[in-house]
């Protein structure tokens, strides 16, 4: 029952953020400098004064404002996310084409990141409070220091110019090579090739800030009393980590997964630019470069979404691997 | 191991000489220097100090516990035969949990809050290959009846934080016994945990000691729990040993002067309080049915649970006189003191400070009389803001309430020297003072505005011993010379017996007991007092009738 | 103070990054004295290679602009956009969180949702929304970067005040009869100000990342030289003169760690003060 009760509230507090989105959105439209309906129509729509009646009536721009966003959030809740004049598709369609290259991307990113982040968060902590080994310390820390001071969008060419153009061992765009036509597990294995750099280079910022965190969130548990009374028992060190160090430092990492999630979803914007990965982050990009605002407002809207719903996920997550917080078992 | 083997003079475990360094830059060279004694097999050793006497890390140092800072330089630890400070942590591994139990102070903390507290018991079985397979989970649920837990088959899957303080204290004595070690190490288990609590654990530690016969080294600062429970004591100041013997000689016959001073500050009855206490001085403070409830919400399906913290109270303080209010955590007695200063909201009741009623003002009406009601607070080490000079935290008070600066530094540095302080102390910063001091500044801070009333919660209580003593001498000094009307609220009945003319007891939220310390320590009415006055460690033997040698 | 001093200029990393920020500084404020020419002209041959001509030392793109003039004018508007942003940012935040940190209930309540709404959002995605809906100018971009920004100062003085008004001092204040306002300015903020200090200085890094970001998918001034727009240009000629990428990232990334060591030093330099107890 506390578990339903718990989702439920967590649903709602979602829910409240998107239609604040949506919100958000409209009010962008409204305070832009210039009209709205040419805002919306962007740069090439503005010269067609019949899409430009047709914005009108669908945003009832002479109705009173409540009744406009009203009829807005109307809209978005049909799933209308808008029409995309350049493109000729309805913005929700161009979306959805695009949505399933970009959670492989950033699926694998944060895999990765949190993974060989957190690895080397472990063994810098291990290596710091044994006193053994501690250069092994210093190294992870001086290399996340470095990770996390490089540009995403500049590592990223860095691993072109490096993989792509001076050793040719990678591709360095797209996400399947063009005209092959490749099936099955081939297929798969060319795909798998074209990740390889944008995984790795969206992956390695967010790798630096996990190796940190899990470091200093594993030295404070270490220094807590029971790690003390695991030690007075004749646990050996090893175990200690283990069993007792390892889940109780684990904890903040996993809420904290749910904020980073949202600077990926930012990153993943830089990184399908570079390597042209045709995703919505490149969708993102294209739509300022067509100055189509209402593709860009509609991706930013699935973003936040998508961002959204993983936090409730991490929420559920850390409620159920901490026995301390109270969903009823 | 039998329980024939009691009282024999084998001793399990001999420190020679044990000297432990500091880091450069601590105020002493040496953390504990040319310690020795021993522990025999069925007996109780209790090792005295206040803080920072390095009984801790004896302790630790016997485990091979000691941070990497602290290194021993010289010495021995010798038990079956070998150097414990000569083993590699993999021989130590072993001795660890099965050779030697070590029970620690802060229950709250003590355990993995992530694992559950069967799970934490049969660890150290497992990590020592003992009691395979279904013997296992047997021998837990033995261990966590014998401790005295109830319903053992369901706690052992409780998590730890369902477990109050008392409870996780067994938990971790029935670790350390799980494999029937020779010594059992308890540093300060009690000392965070209510009277009646402790009272039970030193109880429970008593009668395992009986029953196995093993030896304990009992680490504490409280000459009331040595009283109780020691056969053998060892004084500890700075590191050193100062006095060594049977618990009879030490207790009733103290050598050394720190030890007699030790045992003087122990808090007592004091007869000549209760005669003072003038039925005919002004009534500064009368509470008149104060109600204080905490609500917490915990979500939309579930109810709320309400709190009464503080359930219709009424008492009153004269002119002159110090009420006593007296309670384990969670009596209210807390909130009480937050509730008279106005730092928390009241729900319903009367306060009426010489004659007005101040429930009802709100904090702009309250503020210009906040300057007769003072408080002075617990923790020394809070009290102050880090950033102010002394001088400034005191002159802060008066200079607020419309005194022009140079008489509120006049008044500053006065008070600095009626609290026994040198007057440099107004230009320096709290962290060049100890905890007494601070607690001297705190009541110098206090006085500057002149207060009809002061309230002093738990005030000694994060105090050492011996400084204890000073500071309440100088609380009843100063309410005698100003003629204050003073609240004390304490966790410890002995010293509310000490300083206090009337003695109010509280349990949850309500008042059990009203009366003075003879009322209520020779005739008590209510069934907790007598509890909490048989809980009192150590009341069988008296303080009072130490000789003492020099002061 | 004498004791900080101490302890931070006993830390290696954080001394490097202070002589690394003061080049980058003065990069800033003396570009144009050293190229006077505004590094948008097109002042030589396209394509120079760098080191290879003592005139322009650091070569030229694709248009004949100097490379070198180019990083100079961009520490300027990186530094510029980083601290005011930044500066904005700290001062949304500190009001925010300082009033849901003392007041409490119902305040805190609304106030904390709101700055959960922000930090919840995507970052660099509602930075490039906002930009582009109000065109790239400066004023845009370095209101974009405050508004993104802002949450996590926020949280950070909510937790110091709520952590601070417990403190026994500041009860004592109150029981001395202090005002609300004084007690906040004279007993919490002094406390406070430590790890707003810290947090601030990291934020500088991150908003000279986000400004370097938005320039390079184009979003930025167009009147102002900025290291992620030369990288943006330069993406074009990757095989043909793969310098012009690597130079001004260096830019960036070295200015940006230098931040973060500094940070890193005040953050150790100024933590044994506020949690020493005296013994």
């Amino acid at each position: 029952m506390k578990l339903i009760s718990f989702i439920i509230a967590r649903l709602g507090k979602a829910f409240i953020v998107i239609l604040g989105v949506v919100v958000f959105n409209f009010l962008l439209i409204r305070l832009a400098p210039g009209d709205p309906a040419s805002i919306m129509a962007g740069e090439a729509g503005s010269s067609d004064p019949a899409f430009l009646a047709q914005l009108r009536v669908q945003f009832g721009l002479d109705q009173p404002l409540w009744l406009q966003l009203w009829l807005y959030i109307k809209g978005i809740f049909q799933l209308d996310l808008g029409f995309s004049y350049r493109n000729n598709l309805p913005v929700l369609d161009l979306i959805l084409d695009r949505l399933p290259a970009t959670l492989l991307l950033m699926a694998l990113a944060f895999v990765f990141s949190i993974v060989v982040g957190g690895l080397l968060g472990v063994m810098a902590a291990r290596s710091r409070y044994t006193n053994k080994k501690t250069w092994l310390d210093s190294t992870i820390m001086s290399i996340s220091l470095l990770f996390y001071a490089t540009p995403l969008f500049w590592l990223s060419l860095l691993m072109v110019i490096l993989f792509s153009v001076t050793l040719n061992w990678l591709p360095a765009f797209g996400m399947e090579s063009v005209g092959a036509g490749f099936t099955g597990w081939a297929r798969v294995t060319d795909i798998g090739a074209h990740l390889v750099l944008p995984v790795v280079s969206l992956g390695c910022f967010f790798m630096a800030v996990y190796a940190r965190l899990t470091r200093a969130s594993m030295l404070e548990v270490m220094g807590m009393d029971f790690v003390k009374t695991a030690r007075a028992k004749g646990v050996p060190s090893g175990q200690v980590i283990r069993r007792h160090v390892l889940r109780n430092a684990l904890l903040p990492v996993v809420t904290f997964a749910g904020i980073q999630l949202g600077q990926m979803a930012g990153g993943a914007v830089l990184t399908e630019t570079v390597f042209s990965w045709p995703g919505i982050g490149r969708l993102m990009f294209d739509a300022l470069m067509q100055r189509d605002y209402q593709l860009l407002l509609g991706v930013f809207l699935v973003t936040s979404t998508m961002v959204v719903l993983f936090n409730l996920l991490t929420d559920l997550v850390y409620g159920l691997v901490d026995p301390r917080i109270d969903l009823g078992s | 191991m039998s329980a024939t083997t009691t009282r024999t003079n084998i001793p399990l475990l001999c420190v020679e000489q044990l000297t432990v360094a500091l880091p450069t830059g601590s105020d002493r060279p040496h953390a504990v220097k040319d310690l020795s004694f021993d522990l025999r097999a069925g007996e109780i050793l209790c090792i005295v100090g206040e803080s920072g006497s390095g009984k801790s890390i004896s302790a630790n140092a016997i485990m091979g516990l000691l941070p990497s800072y602290l290194k021993p330089q010289a010495g021995r630890i010798l038990f079956k035969g070998r150097d414990l400070l000569q083993l590699n942590e993999e021989e130590l591994l072993s001795i660890r949990g099965k050779d030697i139990g070590m029970v620690f102070q802060e229950p709250m903390s003590a355990l993995n809050p992530l694992m559950r507290v069967g799970e934490q018991i049969a660890e150290v079985m497992a990590v020592h290959s003992a009691y395979s397979g279904p013997s296992r989970q047997k021998r837990v649920l033995e261990l966590l009846e014998f401790v005295g837990l109830p319903d053992p088959s369901s706690l052992k899957d409780a998590y730890p934080f369902r477990l109050s303080g008392g409870q996780r204290q067994r938990v971790m004595i029935a670790m350390a016994l799980a494999l029937e070690p020779a010594i059992l190490i308890a540093d300060e288990p009690t000392t965070a945990l209510d009277v009646t609590t402790q009272a039970q654990i030193l109880g429970l530690i008593k009668r395992i000691q009986a029953s196995m016969g093993m030896g304990v080294m009992f680490i504490t600062h409280d000459f009331g729990v040595v009283a109780d429970i020691a056969d053998r004591v060892a004084v500890m100041e700075k590191g050193v040993l100062v006095e060594q013997g049977s618990a009879e000689q030490v207790l009733n016959r103290p050598q050394h002067p720190y030890t007699q001073r030790l045992i003087a500050a122990v808090p007592h009855r004091n007869s000549d309080v209760t005669t003072q206490g003038n039925v005919a001085d002004p009534v500064v403070l009368e509470v008149k049915n104060l109600r204080k409830t905490y609500v917490t919400e915990r979500g939309l399906f579930v109810r709320k649970r309400v709190v009464n913290a503080v359930d219709g109270v009424s008492f009153s303080v004269q002119r002159g006189q110090t009420l006593g209010i007296v309670g384990e955590s969670g009596s209210g007695k807390s909130t009480i003191g937050k509730c008279l200063l106005r730092l928390t909201d009241i729900d319903s009741g009367q306060l009426v400070f010489n004659g007005t009623d101040i429930a009802p003002l709100s904090q702009a009406q309250f503020r210009p009389i906040r300057k007769d009601l003072q408080m002075i607070f617990q923790d020394p080490f809070a009290s102050l803001n880090p950033r102010h000079t002394v001088g400034r935290s005191i002159t802060d008070g008066p200079v607020t309430n419309g005194v022009p600066y140079a008489e509120a530094e006049r008044r500053a540095r006065e008070l600095l020297r009626l609290v026994e302080l040198d007057e440099s102390s107004f230009d320096r910063y709290p962290n060049a003072f100890s905890g007494g001091q601070r607690q001297r500044i705190g009541i110098a801070r206090a006085l500057a505005l002149h207060p009809q009333l002061l309230v002093a919660d738990e005030s000694v209580s994060a105090l050492d011993v011996s400084v204890q003593a000073q500071v309440l001498k100088l609380l009843q000094d100063i309410q005698q010379r100003l003629n204050l009307a003073m609240i004390f609220i304490t966790h410890d009945l002995r010293v509310a017996a000490q300083v206090c003319h009337q003695i109010v007891v509280m349990h949850k939220g309500r008042i059990v007991e009203y009366g003075t310390p003879t009322e209520v320590f020779d005739r008590p009415s209510h069934e907790y007092t007598r509890s909490l006055i048989a809980a009192i460690p150590g009341k069988h033997w008296s303080p009072v009738s130490v000789n003492i040698t020099a002061t | 103070m004498k004791k900080f001093m101490h302890r931070f200029t006993a830390n290696k990393g954080a001394l490097v990054g202070l002589l690394i920020l003061c080049l980058v500084v003065l990069t800033a404020i003396f570009c144009s004295v050293w190229f006077e020419e505004s590094p948008w002209f097109m002042v030589a041959e396209p394509l120079i290679k760098p080191f290879t001509n003592s005139d322009y030392p650091l070569g030229t793109d694709m248009l004949g602009r100097d490379l070198g003039a180019g990083l100079a004018y961009g520490a300027r508007m990186s530094l510029l956009v980083g601290v005011v942003s930044t500066l904005v940012a700290v001062i949304l935040g500190v009001l925010v969180g300082s009033l849901a940190g003392f007041y409490g209930g119902r305040t805190d309540d609304l106030l904390m949702r709101f700055t959960e709404f922000f930090q919840t959002i995507p970052q660099l995605a509602m930075a490039v929304v906002l930009v582009a809906i109000f065109t790239p100018t400066i004023y845009s971009i370095v209101g974009a970067i405050a508004i993104v920004s802002w949450p996590p100062v926020a949280r950070l003085v909510r937790s110091e005040f709520l952590s601070l008004k417990q403190r026994e001092f500041v009860q004592a204040a109150i029981v001395i009869g202090q005002k609300p306002a004084r007690i906040i300015l004279t007993q919490i903020l002094p406390n406070a100000i430590s790890p707003i200090i810290v947090t601030a200085s990291l934020m500088i890094a991150t908003a000279i990342l986000t400004e370097s970001s938005l320039s390079f998918l184009g979003l930025g001034d167009r009147n102002l030289m900025s290291w992620g727009f030369m990288i943006g240009a330069a993406r074009t000629m990757l095989r043909e003169a793969p310098m012009m990428s690597v130079l001004p990232g260096i830019a960036i990334l070295l200015t940006v760690l230098a931040i973060n060591l500094i940070g890193e030093g005040l953050n150790d330099a100024m933590n044994p003060q506020l949690r020493k107890r005296g013994e």
